[in-house]
């Protein structure tokens, strides 16, 4: 028997009526839905960090929505150590959450400033019953302050956020949940708030975390270069769908699906020698409302053949026929899947 | 001479509780017709107050001090009464946010029009046919004058915003972080534009970011600035392969690339208060090569190579060697 993965997506669809007027209503006009996440599966093992990429709108922070049980899916499941967390009881879902601890893109938004650093690291084991006393709490706040880089934690635990810098914020957030000791952190844009200089030392942070195999990490970033750097697996999302996924360089440098190309040519790259023509595709991603049929990416297709109308592609290894069977992804975690006819 | 030159500027803010933050502190530069120069920093370090300075809208807790010269003339000697003259006329500006700034009920026709109407380059018909000429520039068809911003995605209501600022035909645009909530498809997009916008208007285009690929990718010169000062000023090229100050070679390190394999590191520490005065170099405090003198002693902006300026006491030494 092998053991559960972490994680496990399989088949995960999440969807949203949208809100008709009563005229609609009376007139019975079909409801309409937003496919926010469409049919998406993928699974993270413990010490791996996967990135979720994508523009706004393609259904990555849904997807840790779904993860974190904050939404119920519309179909599909979500797997944490092999439980199905839509079957856990209120009680169970409590104890989920324990195990899976997200990190928010906004520090400044995310610690009550009214809170010392202390009352942060210590309000999440006063919710879980973790400690015996409150000495035993302050060690533990202290050690997970100093897992997360802020060393010695006595300097950082009676400050308020308001005196601490950026990085050093999201680095007491991401302590603030270490003290649960979770095998899952979600992180949603984790440095996008935070000033170039330190934003390498808090995804670094991250790295490091999960090197010792007992947690993984899943990255929600819209930044390639970022992604490229410190994941291990790069999945890119489109409109509620996986099209590419893969290992982090693969991706990046053998890139399969055209969305994928697009998106990696127009990245600035750091070189002002390398200054390649970006492909810049035209118009804005489509409005999940009226999602294209056939393949979703086809109207901003580049290379659309007459074929994209008609069939809608699933993910699949790269270079097996398309008429080949559907890769299990959960089986073969570093295979290259693709998304399109014709890759 | 230069379109713009900027000369010894000061700004200062006065806090509430009595004494000042030092938030510019001396910067020069010049920018040529045409010319696209990237204003790179961490926040906190000046860049958005020295453009804010160059359009004459810091408010009234600021003091300035120095010489801003648009076409040889003075536009902070005068007060508001010289600034006014210039703003939007010859120096236009695209504030950050700006697209989420657009009056939600007026028509972005109107909009575009205002700015022309209140300066008095055009009315009436001659206004609206140059606001939907703006439009089109900016690639947006004419006929959405008629919508409100609301009907727009983020990436048009951006380019909607930069029609704005061009309707009075300036010859210099500032644009404070135009990219920054945008996705990067919409990102290039934007981009490409004001890329665009500089070859064919001959349009002077002052980028602020702290996003320097963006800036590799956009501009022919940058200047980095670190707590008030510019640290360092030179073409892009030079600046990403032979810095010649170490903030700028530790950000660039800060900074991954896609195909980079090296390791990306944080610079250790943070930018010293700037409500107090700055003893030596500003930077020594973070800096991986700091030399004695560093700290008594704070190095000025020098020739360190053709077009290529840097505060750094290293480069004195070999000049002297």
């Amino acid at each position: 028997m092998t053991v559960a993965p972490l994680l496990e997506v399989a088949g995960l669809t999440a969807r949203y009526p949208v809100r008709r007027g009563l005229t609609r209503a009376i007139t019975g006009q079909r409801r309409r839905w937003v496919h926010a996440v469409d049919g998406i599966s993928f699974s993270l093992a413990r010490g791996e960090m996967l990135a979720l990429v994508g523009e706004s709108g393609c259904g990555k922070s849904t997807t840790a929505q779904a993860i974190l049980g904050m939404i119920k899916p519309t179909s599909g499941s979500v797997r944490i150590n092999g439980t199905d967390i839509a079957r856990l009881s209120e009680r169970g879902l409590r104890q989920m959450r324990r195990r899976v601890q997200m990190i928010y893109q906004d520090p400044y938004e995310s610690l009550d400033p009214r809170f010392r650093v202390r009352g942060t690291m210590e309000e999440p084991m006063a919710v879980h019953a973790i400690g015996a006393s409150r000495a035993q709490r302050r060690e533990l706040a202290a050690a997970a302050l100093q897992r997360a880089g802020l060393a010695p934690a006595d300097a950082y635990l009676d400050r308020y956020p308001h005196e601490l810098s950026g990085g050093q914020r999201q680095r007491v957030a991401i302590a603030a949940s270490l003290v649960l000791s979770p095998d899952l952190l979600l992180a949603d844009e984790p440095v996008s708030m935070l000033d170039v200089s330190v934003r390498a030392g808090v995804l670094s942070l991250l790295d490091t975390l999960r090197a010792d195999g007992k947690m993984g990490v899943l990255m929600i970033t819209h930044d390639l270069s970022t992604a490229a750097h410190f994941a291990d697996r790069i999945a890119v999302m489109y409109l509620g769908r996986i099209v590419e996924h893969g290992p982090a360089r693969q991706v990046v440098t053998a890139p399969r699906h055209p969305y994928t190309r697009a998106l990696l040519s127009v990245v600035p790259k750091r070189d002002p020698r390398n200054r390649t023509a970006p492909q810049i595709l035209t118009g804005e991603t489509p409005n999940p409302v009226d999602i294209p049929a056939g393949c979703r990416f086809r109207p901003r297709c580049p290379v659309a053949q007459d074929e994209c109308a008609k069939t809608d592609p699933s993910l699949r290894a790269a270079g097996e026929p398309s008429a080949g069977p559907a890769a299990d992804s959960s089986a073969r975690p570093a295979a290259h899947e693709v998304a399109c006819l014709l890759a | 001479m230069s379109l713009l030159d900027v000369d010894g500027l000061h700004v200062w803010f006065d806090l509430p509780g009595g004494g000042s933050v030092h938030a510019v502190n001396g910067v020069s530069f010049g920018l040529a017709a045409g010319q696209r120069l990237g204003l790179v920093g961490e926040s906190g370090c000046g860049k958005t107050t020295t453009i804010l300075a160059l359009m004459g809208l810091l408010p009234p807790t600021a003091s300035v001090a120095g010489e801003v010269r648009v076409g040889g003339q003075s536009i902070l000697a005068g007060g508001e009464d010289s600034a006014r003259r210039h703003r939007w006329r010859e120096v236009a500006m695209v504030f950050q946010g700006a697209m989420n700034a657009l009056n939600p009920v007026k028509k972005v026709g109107w909009q575009i029009t205002e700015p022309m109407i209140f300066h008095g380059v055009a009315s009436g018909s001659a206004a609206r046919r140059r606001a939907a000429e703006l439009l089109e520039m900016v690639g947006i068809p004419a006929a959405a004058a008629e919508r409100y911003p609301h009907e727009f995605s983020g990436g048009m209501r951006q380019r909607a915003a930069i029609a704005m600022a061009l309707a009075c035909e300036p010859k210099i645009l500032l644009a404070d972080e135009p990219t920054t909530a945008l996705d990067v498809m919409v990102q290039a997009q934007i981009l490409q534009l004001l890329i665009r916008l500089c070859d064919e208007l001959g349009l002077a285009l002052i980028l602020v970011t702290h996003d320097l690929p963006v800036v590799a990718q956009v501009c022919e010169r940058a200047a980095v600035m670190y707590a008030g000062q510019i640290v360092e000023a030179g073409a892009v090229d030079d600046l990403y392969h032979a810095p010649r100050h170490p903030y700028t070679r530790l950000l660039f390190a800060a900074t991954p690339d896609l195909y980079g394999d090296e390791k990306v590191a944080s610079i250790p520490g943070a930018p010293p208060r700037l409500d107090r005065p700055v003893h030596g170099c500003p930077f020594r405090p973070r800096c991986d090569v700091p030399l004695a003198r560093c700290a008594e002693e704070s190095p000025s902006l020098r020739p360190a190579g053709a077009g290529h300026d840097a505060a750094c006491h290293r480069n004195e030494l070999l000049e002297a060697s």
